[in-house]
């Protein structure tokens, strides 16, 4: 299919420009912040000296990779249909209390347990997240300024649960509320069990790598087949590419809207799951936050492809695992977001060009293998 | 007067060797024409001939490649249509460029505001338009919102529009097109009073007829050059057609009658009403009602029956209620009344269920409702089949079966590209179309609703489309044509229906008609209502 | 209808409304409803919204829609605060909208050059603005430079230099002060007015009354002035704009670069409020002023009405969260009212036949605004104080309900948020 091939050799190429163009423009701010790119980048890469602290980076790059990837699919699976699920940040951290909550009130096998939690989490954020889809199938409501709407009323409410309703025995002398510690059942295997395979000291900080990796790549798979191989991925496709073809033949607009509106919302349920089954092991109100945000810039960056998204996951974690190690070599952490940002705004900018170009090739090659003067009708 | 009276003068405008190329097409070629000034001067050619680029060059929306453009004898080089609009070049544009939410005034001024103190001086505006229009006969009342106007006034608002700026030479891109004949007739009569205030008209069209009785001298464009330019007193219709498609007219031919007495298709007292769809209650009298109340109809008890091996035909000048009627039967939208397939009544059912039992589409707009530009061709085969075979694999798609069944449209249809895997968008006009009737010929369809099939394909796909058609209908398949193309309905068609504001208004037998009569009921001439 | 006419729908609804709230006062005996400070503080709180929702109007009109406006925000704030504390107020003012500007310059690089779908660019802005800005504070007010010797953190900067001089109307609201006397006397209907009026117009600072002045101005230059009517043309069509020869591209980069420096004026704004730059202090400002400005349908006034609905719900929350629970009263008398006309309507009716066609679902309707007043009513008298946290949603719920109960009669920009590009007609 060499067709495809090009155009997804462009869509790299494009990619690597734009990030590349990212660093550069980064890099010229760190110059004017009077330090060195150099060492930034070489605080990217260091992961420390000694094993133990490589176990502990890389745990805690993955850490911050699975969350991302998550919420990367939740948004991606709204805008493959043109739906901006700008509320994932509202689902995700409601979705995230009602699951915590949930789980510390009774204690079951751990399979079990972890189900539960797990079906709570998505059926929060589901049912959240059908909010705005039926404003807008019943009386068409913009989903963009609904959703936004939306995540301040779900975080207002997370915080009064937290601190209300939800909330269980405060630890000694912390600020922090929280949710009532999940039973032991709850908390989901690491995965630190890998580094011993290498001989290498297991990760010690924030529960090691998170079990859930396991569940978020079996997700990201299932993603990939619903949308790619099924049925309704090809309604939700053809709905994204043209609306009203797709109304023509036989899909349903308003169902199809909240088909993908719930899975979205359902999928987001799940965000912040690895960290409380992985390490915390209730919702506190220093749960992290701003990964419904981050997760509209992994998907733009993935392409809405679950593959692209696990890559655009990891760049984004392996930028922010830098944190430490950035300040460590004088450069203002705060660069990881200007280099995100800079790498979502061009790596958007950059996809409207390969693609642009992508067809107008795909087009001459056509008319060229065809071998003849179409006419062609330009415009009117 | 003739053209030779002012051969003295300079012309108006002159083209010369314009060539116009895209990616992988020439979209004109080596193009000449002389247009004498204070003439209506008709250039005309099929769909898709390149009359369209080369308007767009001459308003200076497009760059030629070659080629030198003239007005009034001066040699000028357009690089945007401010330039056209300098040069005295004004264009009303064949889909109206308007913006709805802005007055009749504010849409004319626009780009040329009266200014005072820094002000919008509507004042001077509206004088000045009022002004204009009681010179030239174009009656319009600046302060409407265009969004409230109906198309003949739209069209006055663009000719407007362009005087305004002070233009003498007019283009008019296919002005009938969206007109009924008394509305066409009120154009011509105000191009006429154009003309003998000096102005210069150059009229794109292919409507020859109408080409016949306003223009003064005539340019052929065929395949994007220019093929001729001939005296309108010296040429027949038929022969300009000829000229214009390069051989004999593809005539569509009756053959005989393959109509069997099983109906596919009953459409019963089908209504639709224009502001927002209600639930019927359960009595009759509410139709009734809402016509007492003089609430707008877009479709007012439309019955019909097709049978199989039978093409139906609805002749209507646009925006009659073809376009819902479509939506009616298809489910798309609702309305009331029931329709039949099959002898089912499938009036409840989603558009979805319908299309599973046997209903094909080919719609009117094939970028808009029938084609994933940005999917392959298969994706596209699978798009309105995705719930049946060979698409459909339980809750999968089945995309090898897929892709064999669209290698085989390919062949069958003759849909020419590269692979099964190219984008729709690669594709030309009538591959796309051709692609698209073969989808909808797909999975033994019961009936076929053909919505302008062959609008905007080239000659050559017009036949192939007309023969599939005609072959599937021997096969016994139920056809709903619809089309402004009243050569194609009268010769496809094994009864004739006439649309007019939502109502069918005459039943007509296609084999003892002519084009006029049909015209006097489209256009709401022929009043009663005639059976035959 | 005509123009006066909704003018004096709009004079006679606001009229109903200081009744109500007049007569909620009462009942409630909560002074704040109609309170001189809510309203100075309401007015306060709605401009960086209004200025906001001014900017997504700037640029909604020319067809770009802007969600970036919180990051142009951010950019305004820190950039007020930067110049603030160095060159004085004026230099904020200056520096606040060029931030601003610089935001929405990226905003139109992406969305009219390249084609960007606007919503993604927006976000794109939302996540650079903070980073950026976080960026500079890390550079430049980190230990040991000058910022932090005059007392700038990495979240804050120095505060501004001198502040903003105020104004307040003679006799009326200073000296004699007969409105805030008035005020005092808490009568029905006149305390409300002179409370409402007193809080509009006491102390108020020159910025408040630039900003107010900008709606004016803004329906002036937008449905006045030639660049107006070619900034509206282009966001209804852009193509009709095109072929008359109106530079598409350049009236939307400017619409867009204006509608960043409006939102990076309210972000001045704040920083004016707290003498200084602080880190969030935005606080999702620039989303609310979009909500603003979609609940206003895209016209100035309307847009007004939006802020000044957030601005007083968050004004009255400041000044009391008790009065917030009058709120109650206040939503089931409008109902009360809404049942009111209803059965007014049904009784005067003279058409049964209509009645019987559409029966069913009003009274539907009708029984659930019953049943809403009664719990309304219930949650009254019952609920002494609300969690904080749920009266900070209550400008967001009701954004929500109007969205849902008007959306469909909101008439946006034809081409807004559609994608331009020259010489290409869709």
């Amino acid at each position: 299919m060499p067709a495809g091939l090009n155009r997804a050799l462009l869509t790299l190429v494009g990619a690597v420009i734009a990030i590349l163009l990212a660093i550069a423009i980064s890099s010229v701010a760190i110059i004017a912040a009077g330090a060195s790119p150099l060492a930034a980048l070489g605080a990217f890469f260091d992961f420390g000296s000694r094993p133990a602290t490589v176990a502990n980076g890389i745990a805690t790059f993955l850490n911050r990779a699975v969350p991302l990837f998550i919420a990367g699919l939740a948004v991606a699976v709204g805008f493959r249909m043109n739906l901006f699920n700008i509320g994932v940040e509202g689902q995700y951290r409601l979705a995230g209390i009602v699951a915590a909550y949930v789980g510390s009130t009774f204690t079951a096998p751990a399979p079990i347990q972890i189900a539960v939690i797990i079906v709570v989490a998505a059926a929060v954020g589901g049912l959240y997240a059908l909010i705005p889809a039926v404003m807008k199938v019943t009386r068409g409501v913009n989903e963009v300024i609904a959703t936004i709407m939306l995540n301040y009323v779900a975080i207002n409410l997370a915080s009064y649960l937290v601190r209300g309703p939800f909330s269980g025995p405060r630890a000694e002398g912390s600020l922090n509320t929280t949710t009532p510690e999940l039973p032991e059942s709850a908390m989901f295997p690491n995965l630190n069990f890998i580094f011993d395979w290498f001989g290498q000291p297991e990760p010690t900080r924030g529960g090691g790598v998170w079990g859930f990796l396991i569940g978020a790549v079996v997700l990201g798979v299932l993603v990939w087949v619903v949308l790619e191989r099924t049925r309704f991925g090809f309604s939700i496709k053809a709905s994204g590419l043209n609306g009203q073809a797709a109304l023509a033949s036989g899909v349903d607009p308003k169902k199809m809207t909240i088909a993908a509106m719930v899975l979205s919302g359902a999928i987001a349920g799940l965000i912040s799951l690895p960290e409380l089954l992985g390490d915390k092991g209730a919702y506190t109100s220093t749960f992290t936050a701003g990964l419904g945000f981050l997760g509209i810039a992994v998907a733009l960056l993935g392409r809405n492809k679950p593959v692209g998204i696990a890559f655009a996951a990891l760049l984004f974690a392996f930028l922010d695992r830098a944190q430490g190690a950035l300040q460590f070599a004088d450069v203002p952490a705060s660069v990881i977001t200007i280099i995100q940002g800079m790498i979502v705004l061009l790596v958007v900018v950059a996809n409207e060009v390969t693609n642009r170009f992508a067809n107008r090739l795909e087009e001459r090659r056509a008319a060229q293998q065809l071998g003849r003067n179409i006419p062609v009708e330009v415009g009117a | 007067m003739s053209a030779d009276t002012l051969a003295t003068a300079k012309p108006a405008v002159e083209l010369e060797g314009i060539t116009k190329r895209f990616p992988g097409v020439v979209a004109n070629h080596d193009i000449r024409i002389t247009v004498q000034p204070g003439t209506v001067h008709a250039i005309v050619g099929e769909n898709g001939a390149g009359k369209s680029t080369l308007m767009k060059i001459l308003y200076g929306m497009q760059k030629p490649d070659e080629g030198t453009i003239k007005v009034g004898g001066a040699e000028v080089s357009f690089r945007t249509p401010s330039d056209a609009i300098g040069a005295g070049i004004g264009m009303v544009h064949q889909h109206f460029m308007l913006a709805d939410n802005l007055t009749v005034l504010e849409n004319i001024v626009l780009g040329a505001e009266p200014k005072r103190l820094g002000l919008l001086d509507t004042a001077a505006a509206r004088a000045r338009i009022i002004e204009l229009a009681q010179d030239h006969g174009l009656r319009v009342d600046p302060d409407r919102l265009v969004e409230d106007l109906g198309v003949g006034d739209r069209q006055r608002v663009e000719i407007l529009k362009v005087l305004y700026r002070g233009a003498r030479i007019l283009i008019l891109d296919e002005p009938t097109a969206v007109l009924v004949p008394q509305e066409v007739e009120e154009l011509f009569q105000n191009l006429r009073r154009l003309k003998s205030e000096g102005l210069t008209v150059i009229f794109i069209s292919h409507k020859l007829d109408e080409v016949l009785d306003i223009a003064n001298a005539i340019t052929v464009i065929r395949r994007g050059t220019t093929v001729a330019s001939v005296n309108p007193a010296d040429v027949t219709a038929r022969q300009l057609a000829e000229l214009m498609v390069g051989s004999e007219l593809p005539t569509p031919e009756t053959r005989e009658s393959t109509v069997t007495d099983r109906v596919a298709l009953k459409v019963t007292g089908v209504t639709m009403e224009a502001d927002g769809h209600r639930p019927a209650p359960n009595d009759t009298g509410y139709l009734d009602r809402l016509r007492e109340e003089g609430k707008r109809l877009l479709l007012d008890d439309v019955s019909f029956e097709i049978h199989e091996g039978e093409i139906l035909g609805i002749a209507g000048v646009e925006g009659n209620g073809q376009s819902e009627l479509i939506e009616a039967i298809m489910g798309i939208r609702p309305a009331h009344g029931s329709v039949e397939l099959g002898g089912r009544d499938i009036s409840g059912w989603s558009t979805l269920r319908r299309r599973e039992s046997g209903i094909g589409y080919i719609p009117e707009d094939r970028h808009r409702q029938g084609l994933l530009l940005e999917a392959s061709l298969w994706e596209n085969r699978v798009l309105g089949h995705q719930t049946r075979p060979p698409a459909r694999r339980g809750i999968w798609v089945n995309r090898r079966a897929a892709r064999a069944d669209t290698e085989r449209i390919v062949k069958d249809y003759d849909v020419r590209t590269p692979s099964v895997d190219t984008l729709a968008l690669a594709l030309s006009g009538g591959n796309q179309q051709k692609l698209i009737v073969g989808r909808e010929m797909s999975g033994e369809p019961k009936l076929l609703i053909a919505a302008h099939p062959t609008r905007g394909v080239d000659v050559g796909a017009q036949a192939a489309i007309w023969d599939h058609l005609r072959e599937a209908r021997a096969a016994g398949l139920a056809v709903l044509l619809i089309s402004a193309d009243l050569d194609e309905l009268i010769g496809l068609s094994d009864s004739l229906r006439v649309i007019y504001r939502g109502r069918l208004v005459a039943a007509l037998d296609p084999s003892h008609l002519t084009p006029e009569r049909l015209g006097g009921y489209m256009t709401g001439a022929i009043a009663d209502t005639e059976e035959t | 209808m005509s123009r006066v006419g909704k003018y004096h729908v709009a004079l006679v609804a606001v009229a109903a409304l200081i009744l109500l709230m007049s007569l909620v006062r009462v009942v409630s005996g909560q002074n704040d409803i109609t309170s001189s400070g809510t309203f100075a503080a309401a007015l306060l709180l709605a401009v960086p919204i209004g200025l906001a929702g001014l900017g997504g109007l700037w640029a909604e009109r020319a067809g770009v829609v802007n969600i970036g406006l919180e990051g142009m925000m951010v950019l305004g704030t820190w950039f007020a605060g930067w110049a603030g504390y160095q060159w004085g107020p004026v230099a904020a003012l200056l520096a606040g909208l060029l931030g601003g500007a610089l935001g929405g310059l990226v905003h139109a690089i992406a969305t009219v050059s390249f084609g960007v779908d606007h919503i993604i660019s927006g976000v794109a802005i939302n996540l650079l603005g903070p980073g950026v800005t976080r960026f500079l504070s890390e550079v430049l007010f980190k230990e040991g430079t000058p910022a932090a010797d005059a007392g700038a953190g990495i979240t804050t900067s120095p505060a501004i230099s001198s502040s903003a001089w105020q104004a307040s109307l003679p006799l009326l609201s200073d000296g004699p002060d007969v409105l805030g006397r008035l005020e005092d006397t808490h009568w029905f209907l006149l305390a409300d007015l002179a409370g409402i009026l007193r809080g509009l117009t006491h102390n108020v600072s020159v910025l408040v009354i630039l900003a107010v002045l900008l709606l004016p101005l803004t329906f002036f230059v937008l449905w006045h002035t030639a660049f107006g009517l070619r900034l509206r043309s282009v966001g209804e069509n852009p193509w009709a704009a095109e072929s008359l020869g109106v530079d598409v591209y350049r009236i939307k980069y400017i619409a867009v670069i204006i509608s960043g420096a409006f939102a990076g004026l309210g972000g001045v704004f704040l920083v004016f409020v707290s003498t200084k730059y602080v880190e969030g202090q935005t606080a999702g400002r620039g989303f609310i002023g979009l909500a603003a400005m979609i609940f206003g349908n895209w016209r100035p006034g309307g847009l007004a009405a939006g802020a000044a609905l957030f601005g007083y719900a968050d004004g009255l929350q400041l000044r009391s969260s008790g009065a917030v629970t009058s709120f109650f009263l206040f939503g089931a008398v409008l109902l009360l009212v809404y049942l009111g006309l209803q059965v007014r309507r049904l009784t005067v009716s003279d058409r049964p036949a209509e009645l019987a066609a559409r029966g069913t679902r009003e009274y539907t309707l009708m029984a659930l605004a019953a049943a809403g007043m009664v719990v309304l009513f219930w949650l009254w008298l019952t609920v002494d104080q609300l969690p904080n946290e749920f009266v900070f949603i209550t400008p967001h719920v009701l954004t929500l309900l109007v969205l849902l109960v008007a959306s469909q009669r909101l008439r946006m920009p034809k081409a807004d948020g559609v994608r331009y590009r020259r010489g290409e007609q869709h």
